[in-house]
């Protein structure tokens, strides 16, 4: 064929960090695969069981469901969302079912981001809000998290906290202007697991509202946040529910990212172009993941609040891993950024740039991606270099961190533990 | 737009290990009347590109057909159980714990396995399964993704009407022009009207295509008509695709249901044709599972590619154990395609029996079906029913009108296939109704009670057309 091909709305979208990481880490099968985020621990058994029953039940279940949702998952999300957001929520015109929160991002940016708009993107950011963005048409605004570095003789000086890491305020002002349509929100932050406090949101929601701004809130991990931090949902602050689209994902709320079932909630106002974008897309989500989700929504809702809730052993169980892959990555000179939320750590590896700096890679390519590869390579560990989320002009300046996953079962910690002390003793030789 | 602000009182239910705020809600709005949506409104608005997309005649139509009294004939959606051994891989997926997280990004490895060792028997090349194949959410998601990754702003993408109705919409999305020309019956004269006499001005087809086309939409076997394309319709369409340097975008996903006298043709197959053809598959329609919403493209890397990278911005994965489920359910009938028990070939069977059946029992109240080649859908023309429709909503086309009234008086649902066509072709296609038959017995038993009843009103109010006593044959 003579002709060019590809629609000029992917330009800028073809590449994907991710086909990269994901293959070295298969080709180097010893390795520990501490990069791509979801558990290999199974999901709990209550999960399991709604799948086998909604796929072993009426065999209709096998057939299309309602498109904006099955009515079950819709009906529960919207009493249980309700209650947290405080207000009364419809489970037809306030929720909208998705595959996967991914593709509650998709169809939010397609139905509300035109041409010349600008979106206004927190970096470090997932890294698909960039080419979201730009396939809607869109111009990406970046406005980083920094390290505020406070000094107190009381706190430990080998750990950074991911709440130091914070917007200035000014900056972020200076980021809206008459063509900015959208603020993308991330809480708990990945890759940073830095949890946004109630000040935080405030600021956010003032300027969303000040300057007439939707925000869209990918609030994936809320279930997980660790020490005595508390996940906002920004919808719930004054002002903001008309404005806000609150994404979720039953993905990362029960374990079960391969079910690929997300959820949007907002005003109806908002949601009927989202409706619109989905029923011109992907139309139906599946049936009995739904259905299966819905069921676990139901025994949740049941057991909020109590010990034996999932939303209360996961973040418990999480939390130890959490502190377990700090103290581990610690012992070779890595400096953790201590997570307060998401499924991953992000660490300092200034360290290692100093005493290594010049590893194999391509002319430019940032320290972290080579310092991954010669990781992978060399001491048998996947990780993620933080670089990928930044956008192109600032990832020079953010090359010297690491993302670890550490949503991972037991073995993956022992088999971690393993490489890291052959490391550690390679260190000492 | 309401008049709404909500005052909320930051009050902190903290539940015991709970780790989120709750805030609640004490004063509502009414009473405080000053509005923040006048400004709000301005800019909170949809992007340009879902302009005019928001109606859509299966969520109007599948609210009203939800009344469990009605009988359903509407939506494509089979009552039937999918074959027991597809149930059961799904039911034994479900017990392994490591096939619920993500998987392939563009299809789970034993999937796109499957799909190659099962289209490599009907296409004469090899097929990549990583390269060439692409697993979607459902043939609506595959449609989606090739015509975001291959049509841009300022293309024209030709469509065939009637025409399955997402076509239309997610070319415009796409901000591409849709250039139609109506499929068009010849007179069937003694014998039953069939698919096969509606067929496409080879001139007229010629005329649509310029150097702006970037593409022609296939649908074959055609919803609604139930065509299938013939060799020379293909070749002719593969002549003026390869004239004109258009892609092929070929909607495959009734290839296993074709009836007698008829066979299903691959236009990728066709010379000059693999190289600009994308062919969509549905796993819903081939083992009659809709709710999995999984299907596929299949085309040469250079297309597929294109449609990857979609996906990669867009849901990026599919549900893992439908896949694997889906994969092991290819594998067992892949390896007995000629045997009468593989569910591509028992399904056409039974369905060709409930097919004439409906023939039989439209014609039987003198009704005029097109008897479809394939498919699972027969479309009838309603008009000399002469129902007094002067009740139902006055802007609306006569079928729209027609399915409506038969919805509410006779409990019985269909689909207009005005809905099927462009605004400028409503009207030649506005008295035609579409019925669905992927249904159980009983289901067809209640509508013939229906129609056999609704007959028999008509013949005691003198309003019987002659009821023809012909039998269904098979020599179409």
């Amino acid at each position: 064929m003579a002709r060019r091909l590809q629609a000029r709305r992917l330009e800028g979208t073809e590449h994907n960090p991710w086909v990269e990481y994901v293959k070295l880490a298969k080709e180097y099968k010893d390795s520990v695969n501490l990069g791509q985020g979801f558990p290999n621990f199974p999901p709990p058994d209550f999960a399991l069981e709604a799948f086998q029953q909604a796929v072993t039940a009426d065999h209709m279940l096998n057939q299309y469901t309602s498109a904006f949702g099955h009515p079950p998952l819709t009906k529960v999300l919207a009493s249980f969302f309700g209650k947290l957001l405080g207000r009364e929520l419809d489970p037809v015109t306030n929720v909208l079912v998705t595959v996967g929160a991914y593709g509650a991002l998709f169809t939010a940016f397609q139905a509300l981001v035109d041409e010349g708009d600008e979106v206004i993107i927190i970096e470090p950011f997932f890294d698909c809000y960039e080419p979201m963005t730009l396939m809607a048409g869109g111009h990406p605004v970046f406005v980083s998290l920094r390290p505020v570095r406070c000094w107190s003789p009381s706190q430990d000086q080998d750990l950074d906290s991911s709440s130091s890491w914070q917007l200035d305020a000014t900056e972020l002002a200076s980021k809206f202007t008459p063509r900015t349509k959208a603020l993308v929100l991330n809480t708990p932050n990945n890759p940073l697991g830095k949890v946004f406090s109630t000040a935080e949101l405030q600021l956010v929601a003032s300027l969303c509202q000040q300057h007439d701004v939707l925000c869209i809130s990918d609030e994936v991990y809320q279930w997980l946040v660790y020490d005595t931090h508390e996940h906002v949902s920004i919808a719930s602050l004054p002002g903001m529910w008309e404005r806000t689209l609150t994404i979720g994902s039953a993905g990362k709320t029960f374990s079960v990212t391969g079910w690929k079932v997300g959820w949007v909630l907002g005003p109806d106002n908002i949601m009927k172009h989202l409706r619109t974008m989905h029923q011109n897309s992907v139309y139906h989500c599946a049936t009995q993941a739904q259905a299966a989700v819905a069921q676990c929504f139901e025994r949740e809702q049941l057991l909020f609040g109590q010990p034996s809730s999932y939303f209360v052993q996961l973040p418990r169980d999480m939390q130890r891993c959490r502190d377990h892959m700090v103290r581990s990555l610690q012992s070779v000179g890595f400096k953790p950024v201590a997570s307060q939320g998401s499924y991953f750590l992000t660490v300092d590896i200034s360290d290692f740039k100093s005493k290594m700096p010049d590893l194999p890679g391509a002319a430019h390519e940032p320290y972290d991606r080579c310092f991954v590869k010669w990781m992978i390579k060399n001491k048998g560990l996947a990780a993620i270099p933080v670089s990928i989320f930044y956008s192109r002009p600032h990832q020079k300046d953010f090359d010297h961190y690491l993302r670890f996953c550490f949503v991972k079962g037991e073995a993956t910690f022992q088999a971690m533990d393993e490489k890291l002390q052959k490391w550690k003793a390679e260190l000492e030789l | 737009m309401r008049n709404e602000v909500s005052m909320y009182l930051a009050q902190r239910f903290r539940f015991l290990g709970n780790k989120t705020k709750f805030l609640t809600t004490i004063c509502s709005s009414k009473t405080l009347g000053f509005s923040t949506y006048s400004k709000m409104s301005s800019k909170l608005k949809n992007a340009k590109r879902i302009e005019g997309l928001d109606s859509n005649v299966w969520i109007e139509f599948t609210k009203l057909a939800a009344d469990p009294s009605v009988v359903n004939l509407g939506q494509g959606l089979p009552d039937i159980s999918p074959p027991t051994y597809v149930k059961e891989e799904l039911s034994k997926v479900a017990f392994v714990d490591n096939l619920n997280q993500y998987t392939r990004g563009f299809g789970h490895p034993s999937l796109v396995k499957a799909l190659s060792c099962l289209y490599e028997k009907l296409y004469p090349n090899q097929i990549d399964p990583n390269k060439e194949i692409l697993v979607t959410v459902g043939a609506y998601g595959s449609l989606f993704n090739a015509i975001q990754g291959l049509i841009d702003a300022g293309d024209e993408v030709i469509i065939m009407v009637p025409f399955y109705d997402c076509y239309e919409p997610m070319v415009r999305m796409a901000g591409a022009t849709p250039v139609f020309i109506p499929l068009r019956s010849k007179a069937a004269g003694e014998k039953k009207w069939s698919s096969s006499d509606w067929t496409l001005d080879s001139q007229e087809l010629e005329s649509k295509f310029n150097s702006k086309t970037k593409a022609i939409i296939l649908n074959t076997p055609h919803n609604p008509l139930g065509k299938v394309y013939t060799k020379e319709e293909l070749q002719l369409i593969a002549r003026l695709c390869i004239k004109y340097d258009a892609l092929c975008i070929s909607d495959e996903v009734y290839e296993w249901l074709v009836y007698t006298g008829n066979k299903h043709l691959k236009i990728a197959t066709f010379p000059g044709m693999w190289e600009r053809t994308v062919t969509v598959g549905s796993a819903g329609k081939t083992f009659s599972v809709t709710g999995w919403k999984l299907g596929w493209t299949i085309g040469p890397h250079h297309l597929i590619k294109h449609a990857q990278t979609v996906q990669q911005n867009t849901v990026y994965t599919c549900t893992t154990p439908l896949q694997e489920a889906l994969a092991q359910a290819l594998w067992i009938d892949l390896k007995r395609m000629d045997d009468p028990e593989c569910y591509f070939n028992s399904l056409p069977k039974e369905l060709e029996v409930k097919r004439d059946r409906m023939v039989h029992l439209l014609e039987s109240v003198g009704l005029k079906p097109i008897v479809p080649d394939g498919g699972y859908f027969i479309i009838a023309d309603v008009s000399s029913l002469d129902v007094d429709l002067s009740d139902m909503k006055k802007n609306e086309p006569y079928d729209y009108k027609f399915v409506k009234w038969m919805i509410k008086n006779k409990k019985l649902s269909a689909i207009p296939v005005s809905a099927f066509c462009n605004s400028e072709t409503k009207s030649q296609f506005e008295k035609f109704v579409r019925f669905c038959f992927i249904k159980k017995d009983s289901t067809l038993d209640a509508a013939e009670e229906i129609i056999k009843t609704w007959n028999t009103q008509r013949s005691q109010r003198g309003q019987c057309v002659t009821i023809s006593a012909r039998r269904p044959s098979k020599d179409l």
